[in-house]
């Protein structure tokens, strides 16, 4: 990290032992932003979580870009559906004579 | 310590060459990383088998000593007297709202097994992490800590976390607490903390959304002739007017007296009162005879 906010891509790529032409794929597909800044690019700091996500897709599982964009959706149905049951189950604990979770 | 069987967790032979545990490997991998299954605590577990399977069988070396000494491990005095050298597991305690649960780390954890038999350090492999890994934890609040803003002080790795927890949180609602979870590598930043709330209902008070409901009894003579009773509720305690003829499982709502919104300071969700009408028991004889005019008079 060279600053708290940006991290240069080419300091990502190192550390993660990953191909530039990776992160840069991701970034045609639009799964990621870079923010250039004089020579150099660098990707903002909160997006580090799910580059690492998609860097462990990659390289972990083998799993290409257009799948990697393809799990990001669904991923993200996923959660929201997670969210929208969490919210059924609350309403549901009224109906419930026991105090449990 | 049970003896794990990892050509049974990754489902292969145990003359299986190299290329067929890839396989098998990816596949599960596949299934139960988790990344793919975000909240799944068993996908979880189940992907720490298959990574320390994996870990043993795709390493020439470490599957060599397993077939030698895995299912006699017990017995090896190697391994006891590198089991003995180790400390125990990897727990984060908590504080009291953690019960007994406490923290579990959520990183690629190693059994107890593979540890007594590779060392702690042997399975960190290719993963150079930038950031930490993220920790989950649970936290359980009763409904009426959650009604109202509260300050809690944690115990994370050793550190003291004091966090804030907005009144009007929700059951199974999770918070991230940037910069709390395992430390990063090759100085990166450090992982976060992920707590997922337990607020269980009270036998009397009852949540949906930011909605409460309330029951609360009344006696006959109220419910029939009218009058006031007076409810504890969590802002304090409300007098409320009973309308005559009031009839068991009447809910009532009192507009504003619910939930605080999570985040929206001053906006309230609404107070449903139910009543539950008692009917006397145990009648005097002067009791009786009172009733059965009122049913002759019907």
């Amino acid at each position: 990290m060279e600053n708290n906010e940006l991290v240069p891509v080419r300091h990502f790529c190192v550390t993660h032992q990953i191909e530039w032409s990776f992160i840069e794929s991701l970034q045609q597909y639009g799964l990621v932003e870079f923010t250039r800044i004089e020579e150099e690019w660098f990707l903002h700091e909160n997006q580090l979580t799910d580059i690492e996500k998609m860097v462990r897709l990659h390289y972990d599982l083998d799993i290409n870009v257009e799948g990697i964009e393809v799990i990001g959706h669904l991923l993200q149905k996923l959660q929201a559906a997670q969210w929208q049951n969490q919210q059924l189950q609350n309403r549901l604990r009224l109906y419930e004579n026991t105090t449990g979770a | 310590m049970a003896f794990i069987d990892y050509y049974q967790v990754l489902g292969v032979d145990k003359n299986a060459d190299a290329e067929t545990i890839k396989k098998a490997y990816r596949k599960l991998a596949r299934k139960h990383h988790p990344d793919l299954n975000p909240n799944d605590k068993e996908a979880h577990k189940k992907f720490q088998q298959i990574n320390e399977a994996n870990e043993v069988l795709s390493d020439p070396e470490k599957r060599k000593k397993y077939d030698q000494y895995g299912k006699d491990w017990q017995h090896a005095e190697q391994f006891e007297q590198a089991r003995q050298s180790q400390g125990g597991g990897r727990a984060y305690q908590g504080g009291d709202p953690f019960g007994g649960s406490g923290f579990e780390a959520d990183d690629e954890a190693f059994s107890s097994f593979f540890n007594s038999m590779f060392g702690e350090q042997a399975g960190r492999g290719r993963q150079a992490k930038f950031k930490g890994q993220d920790f989950n934890a649970e936290l359980r609040l009763s409904l009426r800590d959650a009604y109202t803003t509260q300050q809690q002080t944690l115990t994370v790795n050793g550190k003291n976390v004091r966090i804030t927890i907005p009144a009007g949180v929700e059951n199974g609602q999770v918070i991230k607490l940037k910069g709390y979870g395992a430390p990063g590598r090759n100085g990166g930043p450090a992982g976060d903390l992920y707590i997922t709330f337990n607020i269980p209902n009270e036998p009397n008070m009852k949540r949906a959304g930011n909605d409460l409901y309330m029951n609360t009894d009344i006696d006959l003579y109220t419910a029939v002739l009218g009058g006031e009773t007076t409810i504890d509720t969590y802002s304090g305690k409300l007098k409320l007017k009973i309308a005559a003829g009031t009839q068991n499982g009447t809910q009532v709502r009192l507009k504003g007296k619910g939930f605080p919104v999570y985040k929206k300071e001053g906006q309230f969700g609404d107070l449903y009162v139910i009543f539950n009408v008692l009917l006397p028991v145990q009648l005097s004889e002067k009791q009786k005879e009172l009733f059965s005019q009122l049913a002759a008079l019907k």
